[in-house]
């Protein structure tokens, strides 16, 4: 097994070539993508956490993969339908009761457009 | 607690033919409760008032001479990733805070059918992303063997129900080993069945292509009972096998006279002396009971590690998108819509959550997904294929479950990687789909518990279960 005292203590563990792999810019942009508001301690702190777990996780590349067929579920069933009869769904109010804001048998939301440039 | 309802089929079994009242057990159960929660956290709820009048309900059933159900009286603990209608659901999330499901798990509406009584909620790492319950946004469990470790996780909430006797049975959620390893540490058995064979319906989904719910008790039987009792298709999830729920009670008792039990010559290295040490005890007992030890090869095991934690983060970064602060839940006001998804979520999620989702975005992200996400998705398959090669010279394989005993608390909180390490042997058969579940089996270091992994072919578990039944003989003598 090997040695992973070294990991998760922040940029201490990045070397020269690993930290190339993974930047600051790379995670602010994938924070974005996630909608994730992050504080500049923890950019940094992920910036040097993902670097290091992806470094571990480059153990798959010695393997010869090319023919494989990629397995996106366990237990293969297509096509699967229900019976073509009425059901009742969800009661809305009770929904609407758990939601942060709620007017008129809808969500509320604040602007969607126009102030986010 | 008495010894006398440390089997919950015993106590059902007593309910039912009147001998003992569900009310009578249900109080029995929440003095442990009364005296040891505060120092063991397992629940995030108590449903005090709800478990008392379903117990009456159980009694009133008996009283009239109505069939209770197979499970009448039993308490059990639900990890509190399954939905509960008008019951607080929390996912020990504060992003979850406030939010009552307008429905009901098809795993509870089983349960109670089969007249169980649901005691609480129980503690968990955040939407189960960890392997010792300390990743909750309210405050880690403890296990009850010794106060000072970790009870596992993520569904340690659970396993630390029963071990403390707050529940005879609890229900986890199992996508990497998050209930057999907590099985292991607290020494309970833990099962996870073939994916599709008990319903995700109500499940609040992590990784969906690995997730599945299964029982924490105190005997194999009673694992058996409760699989039969929540097994089987539901229309409500469509990756639920159209199969009814598998027998296994039935054949739990036929020995293991002629199976050949596998050892896995090129398991990845890295358990404990003390955990070996049990394993290897596990296979003498196997083979005094009539089996066969034969050697196989899985050489894709060593891979699980690398190709879960790219596929369940992906997985979770597309399912935790829904909390966006419009439907459920935590919402932080902002002038504009987007500004209020990226502070609910800043504000709502944990640091290992945030890991998760920043991980899994990246792995599906344009330029890397060949790289990552793509390329774990083949090594799953050769995982899976690894292991149908192995089943076709063996009809159940034996491993650690966890690579240690219970460790104390904080150990590996700064340390993520070593935090992921608990789930090596357990992690490739969520990715293979196939059944696995931790037995205890004697004790390692400093007394505590150790539990042995039984891992089966697909629609293996009546084979699985009856290994395992030998091996509790065993370690009971």
């Amino acid at each position: 097994m090997r040695d992973y005292s070294g990991l998760g203590t922040g940029g201490a563990v990045a070397s020269g070539d690993v930290s190339e792999r993974i930047s600051r810019g790379d995670i602010e942009h994938v924070a974005k993508l996630a909608r994730l508001e992050l504080d500049a301690g923890e950019i940094e702190d992920l910036t040097a956490r993902l670097d290091a777990m992806l470094e571990h996780f480059a153990d798959i590349d010695e393997l010869q993969l090319d023919d494989v067929e990629p397995m996106t579920q366990p237990y293969p069933l297509v096509n699967v339908l229900r019976d073509d009869v009425v059901a009742p769904g969800l009661d809305r109010d009770e929904v609407l009761a758990a939601a942060p804001d709620a007017v008129d048998g809808r969500f509320r939301v604040p602007p969607i457009i126009g102030l986010d440039g | 607690m008495d010894e006398g309802y440390r089997s919950a089929l015993d106590l059902a079994d007593d309910v039912r033919n009147g001998r003992q009242t569900a009310a009578a057990v249900l109080e029995h159960h929440l003095a442990a409760i009364e005296l040891r929660e505060p120092e063991i956290h397992a629940f995030n709820t108590v449903l005090v008032d709800e478990a008392r009048a379903a117990a009456a309900a159980v009694d009133a059933a008996v009283a009239e001479g109505r069939d209770p159900g197979p499970l009448a009286g039993v308490p059990v603990a639900l990890k509190d990733n399954m939905c509960t209608r008008g019951i607080p659901t929390t996912c020990s999330s504060k992003i979850l805070d406030g939010w009552r499901p307008p429905y009901d798990a098809t795993v509870v509406e089983r349960l109670r059918a089969a007249g169980a009584v649901v005691v609480g909620k129980t503690n968990l790492d955040e939407f189960a992303m960890g392997s010792s319950t300390e990743n909750s946004a309210f405050g880690p469990t403890r296990n009850p063997l010794d106060v000072t470790r970790v009870p596992g996780g993520s569904s340690g909430g659970s396993a630390a129900a029963v071990a403390a006797g707050f529940a005879a049975v609890g229900l986890g959620s199992d996508t990497g080993g998050s209930i057999r390893q907590p099985a292991a540490l607290c020494g309970v058995v833990g099962v996870k069945t073939t994916y599709g064979v008990v319903s995700r319906y109500g499940l609040v989904a992590f990784a969906s292509s690995l997730d599945q719910i299964g029982p924490f008790t105190h005997t194999v039987a009673d694992a058996a009972a409760v699989i039969e009792a929540i097994g089987g298709h539901d229309p409500a999830d469509s990756t639920s096998i159209p199969q009814p729920a598998p027998v296994l009670t039935a054949t739990l008792g036929d020995g293991v006279e002629g199976l050949r039990v596998g050892r896995i010559t090129d398991l990845p290295k890295g358990a404990d002396p003390d955990v070996e040490e049990r394993v290897e005890a596990a296979f003498a007992a196997l083979v005094a009971a009539g089996a066969t030890v034969v050697d196989v090869q899985v050489p894709a095991f060593t891979y699980g590690l690398t190709a879960y934690y790219l596929i369940a983060p992906a997985e979770a970064s597309s399912n935790l998108a829904r909390y966006d602060g419009v439907r459920y839940g935590l919402r932080v006001e902002a002038p504009d819509t987007n500004t209020m998804y990226m502070r609910t979520r800043e504000a709502g999620f944990g640091d290992e959550v945030k890991r998760r989702i920043m991980l899994g975005t990246y792995a599906l992200s344009a330029g890397y997904y060949d790289a990552y996400y793509g390329k774990a998705l083949k090594v799953r398959r050769l995982i899976a294929d690894d292991f149908a090669r192995a089943y076709q010279q063996a009809d159940v394989l034996i491993s650690p479950a966890s690579p240690s005993v219970a460790f104390p608390l904080g150990d590996k909180t700064d340390n993520p990687l070593a935090m992921y390490l608990c789930d090596t042997y357990t992690i490739p058969s969520n990715l293979s789909g196939d059944p696995a579940m931790s037995v205890p089996f004697g004790r390692g270091a400093d007394g505590l518990p150790v539990g042995v992994q039984v891992l089966a072919p697909t629609l293996g578990e009546a084979t699985m279960f009856r290994v395992a039944q030998t091996l509790e003989d065993t370690a009971r003598g």
